[in-house]
C-alpha cells in the first residue's frame, strides 16, 4: 500500500470516528500519583504515521494512569537496536526509555517492535513485537503501554482491557463496549427500555445484564462476538443483579418470585431451576463473588441496607457498620479490598474497606456515585457519577489520588463494568 | 334494582312448581359460587380506554392511583389507607378487573437496591388490597426501581413524586392501562 493510500485510510478512519462522536467517551484526567515515574517515549522509527499513532497511544495511556510523567523525547528514528546513551537520557530526567520501530510486512500488516531500558541501571528491561493491521494501531500501543507499566510498577497494566457501560441518549439505551481509554466504542445492544447491571464473564467473551425490554426486568447472557442472547432468569416478578461465579459456569441472580428479593444461583446457559443461596426476611440483593468463593451482598435484614458476607460453607456475617446506607459491594480481584457506595449526609460516595484491617476510606467528594467496578489489576475503580446534571463515568485509583472522567457529548453514561485481562 | 327483581322471579318459579319428595339417600349438592362469574358492563359509562369512568373521573377517589412513600420506607402511610381501601372495594365489587401495581423509587442510591425497594412498595400495596378482600389473582406487583421516574427533575420535590406505587387497571375484556 502506498503512503498516500495509507493516509487516506487514516483520514477515513478519523472521519468515521467523528460521525460516532456523540457516543464517543471523552477522557479528562484530574489528579496524579505523588511520585510519578519519568519516562521517555520517542516516536518509533519506520512508518511515520503508524509510529506516531502507536507512540501517542503509549504516552497517553501512561500519563492517564497518573503514575508516569512524560520526558520530552522529540527524537525519532530511535529503533529497538540503536545504542542508548544512558547518561544523556538520565541527564534529561528519564528513569526509563522505550525505543522501537514499525515495519510494514509484505501482506500489508505492520510489525511494531520495541525495547525498554532502565537508565539508572543502564540495562535493557526486555522488549516485545506485535503484528497489527491499520485499524489496530492503538491496540498495539496499549500492549506496549501494558508491558512498560508492568516492568516499571511491578503490576499488570490494564490499558488493553475493555469496559462496558450504558448510554442513555434521546430516549434510547445503548449497551456499549469500548477500550479502557474510551476509544473504539461498539454497541452490543440498543433498546427503548432500560438496561442495567452489566457484568463481564471471567473470560471476557460474554456480558450478563438486566434488560427491561419485555416491560419487566429479565437477566440475559449476551455473547459479544455472535450477538447471541440467552435468557438465564425470567421468573415471576423481578429478575436482576447478575454476578458470575469465578468459573463462569453459573450466575448469582436476585429473584422476587417468592416475595422478597432473594439471591439464587442459576446456570449461565439458562438450564435448570434456580437454587436459593441465602434466606432473609428482608431484601437481599447485589451479590458478588470474591476470589475466595465467598459472596458479598446488600441486605436490609438489620433494618437498613448494609453489606454482608456469606463465606463458602459458613454463615452470614455483617461487614459494614458505619451509617445507615452501605450498598453495591465489589470485592477487588486481588481479594484485599472491598469497594462500595456509602451514604453520608445524604451524599452517595465511593468508599473502600481494607478487608484485613476493616478500615474504611471515602475516596470521592461527589453526591451521586453508583455502580463501582474494579479494574482487573485492582488499582482503579470505575464508577458512575453525576457532574452538572449529566451522568459520567469516573475512574478513581484505589488510594483516591488519581481521577479520570469519561463522558459523552449528548447523553448520560452509567452502569460501568471493567472487563477482565485479555488472555 | 336487580336485587329486588331476581328474588321476585325466583319466588314466582318456586310457587309455580309442584312439590316433589326429596331424595331419601341424603345427597346434597353444593351450590357453586356465582360471585364474580358475570361482570356487568355499562357501555354508557366507559371512558376512552375502556375502563369505567369511575376510575378516571377526577371527582372520584378511584381516579387517584398513586401511593407515596417516605425515603427508604415501604410502609403505606396513614394518609393513603383510605385510598387503598377504596381500590380494594372496587376490586371486591368488580371481580373481573385486575390491577398491576408498579413500585418506583427516587434516583438516588443503588439501582439494584432501588429495584428491590420498588418491589417492596408494590408488594405492600398488593398485601393491603388482598387483606381488604381483593383476590390474589386480581393483583400483580412489579418494580420499575428508579428507571422510570415520573418527574425527571432533581431535588426533594421531584424525588418525593418518584417514591411511589401506581395502580393500573385492566377490565375483564382485556382493555385498560396495562
Amino acid at each position: 500500500m502506498s503512503r498516500i493510500v495509507h493516509r487516506l485510510f487514516l483520514f477515513a478512519a478519523l472521519f468515521a470516528a467523528a460521525a460516532l462522536a456523540q457516543a464517543q467517551l471523552v477522557v479528562d484526567v484530574t489528579g496524579a500519583g505523588a511520585n510519578r515515574i519519568p519516562v521517555a517515549i520517542p516516536d518509533l522509527a519506520g512508518d511515520s504515521v503508524a509510529a506516531r499513532v502507536i507512540a501517542g497511544t503509549v504516552r497517553a495511556d501512561l500519563e492517564r494512569s497518573g503514575l508516569f510523567k512524560m520526558v520530552d523525547a522529540s527524537e525519532t528514528g530511535l529503533d529497538e537496536n540503536a545504542p542508548i546513551d544512558y547518561a544523556d537520557w538520565k541527564g534529561r530526567g528519564a528513569d526509563a526509555i522505550a525505543a522501537g520501530s514499525v515495519k510494514r510486512a509484505a501482506d500489508g500488516r505492520l510489525e511494531a517492535r520495541f525495547r525498554l531500558y532502565d537508565t539508572n541501571k543502564a540495562e535493557s528491561l526486555g522488549g516485545a513485537a506485535y503484528i497489527t493491521g491499520n485499524e489496530q494501531l492503538r491496540t498495539a500501543g496499549h500492549r506496549i503501554a501494558d508491558f512498560i507499566y508492568e516492568k516499571l510498577t511491578g503490576e499488570k497494566g490494564v490499558f488493553s482491557t475493555r469496559i462496558a457501560y450504558v448510554v442513555k441518549s434521546r430516549g434510547q439505551f445503548l449497551l456499549q463496549i469500548a477500550d479502557a481509554d474510551g476509544q473504539n466504542p461498539a454497541t452490543a445492544l440498543t433498546s427503548a427500555e432500560p438496561i442495567i447491571s452489566p457484568v463481564w464473564s471471567p473470560d471476557g467473551s460474554r456480558l450478563a445484564y438486566v434488560s427491561f425490554e419485555k416491560k419487566k426486568p429479565i437477566v440475559y447472557v449476551h455473547s459479544l462476538a455472535s450477538g447471541r442472547r440467552t435468557v438465564v432468569a425470567n421468573q415471576k416478578g423481578s429478575n436482576s443483579a447478575p454476578a458470575w461465579s469465578p468459573d463462569g459456569g453459573k450466575l448469582a441472580v436476585v429473584l422476587s418470585k417468592d416475595g422478597n428479593s432473594q439471591i439464587y444461583l442459576v446456570n449461565a446457559d439458562g438450564s435448570g431451576a434456580p437454587q436459593r443461596l441465602a434466606t432473609s426476611p428482608g431484601i437481599d440483593t447485589e451479590p458478588r463473588f470474591a476470589p475466595d468463593g465467598s459472596l458479598y451482598f446488600t441486605s436490609d435484614r438489620g433494618g437498613s441496607p448494609q453489606i454482608y458476607r456469606l463465606p463458602p460453607g459458613g454463615s452470614v456475617q455483617r461487614v459494614s457498620f458505619e451509617g445507615n446506607y452501605n450498598v453495591s459491594p465489589r470485592p477487588s480481584p486481588d481479594g484485599q479490598t472491598l469497594a462500595f457506595i456509602s451514604r453520608r449526609d445524604g451524599r452517595f460516595q465511593l468508599a473502600v474497606m481494607d478487608l484485613a484491617s476493616r478500615q474504611t476510606q471515602v475516596l470521592t467528594d461527589s453526591n451521586k456515585d453508583e455502580s463501582p467496578s474494579f479494574a482487573p489489576n485492582s488499582r482503579m475503580i470505575l464508577i458512575a457519577t453525576e457532574i452538572g446534571g449529566r451522568g459520567v463515568l469516573s475512574a478513581v485509583s484505589s488510594d483516591g489520588r488519581i481521577k479520570q472522567r469519561l463522558s459523552v457529548a449528548a447523553g448520560d453514561v452509567r452502569e460501568p463494568a471493567w472487563g477482565p485481562f485479555l488472555k | 334494582m336487580n336485587k329486588l327483581i331476581i328474588p321476585a322471579l325466583l319466588s314466582a318459579l318456586i310457587l309455580g312448581c309442584t312439590t316433589t319428595p326429596l331424595p331419601e339417600d341424603g345427597t346434597r349438592a353444593e351450590v357453586e359460587t356465582r360471585d364474580g362469574s358475570v361482570t356487568r358492563v355499562d357501555a354508557s359509562n366507559l371512558d376512552a380506554s375502556g375502563l369505567p369512568k369511575a376510575l378516571t373521573d377526577p371527582a372520584n377517589k378511584l381516579s387517584q392511583r398513586s401511593i407515596y412513600f417516605d425515603l427508604d420506607r415501604y410502609e403505606i402511610k396513614a394518609e393513603f389507607q383510605d385510598l387503598v381501601a377504596a381500590h380494594a372495594r372496587f376490586l371486591v365489587d368488580n371481580r373481573g378487573f385486575k390491577v398491576l401495581i408498579q413500585g418506583n423509587t427516587d434516583e438516588r442510591g443503588s439501582r439494584e437496591y432501588n429495584l428491590s425497594l420498588g418491589q417492596k412498595r408494590a408488594d405492600a400495596v398488593k398485601r393491603s388490597l388482598v387483606l381488604l378482600g381483593a383476590r390474589e389473582d386480581q393483583v400483580e406487583s412489579v418494580s420499575l426501581g428508579e428507571e422510570k421516574p415520573k418527574n425527571p427533575g432533581t431535588g426533594e420535590a421531584a424525588w418525593a413524586e418518584n417514591r411511589r406505587a401506581d395502580i393500573l387497571y385492566r377490565a375483564a375484556d382485556g382493555r385498560g392501562e396495562f
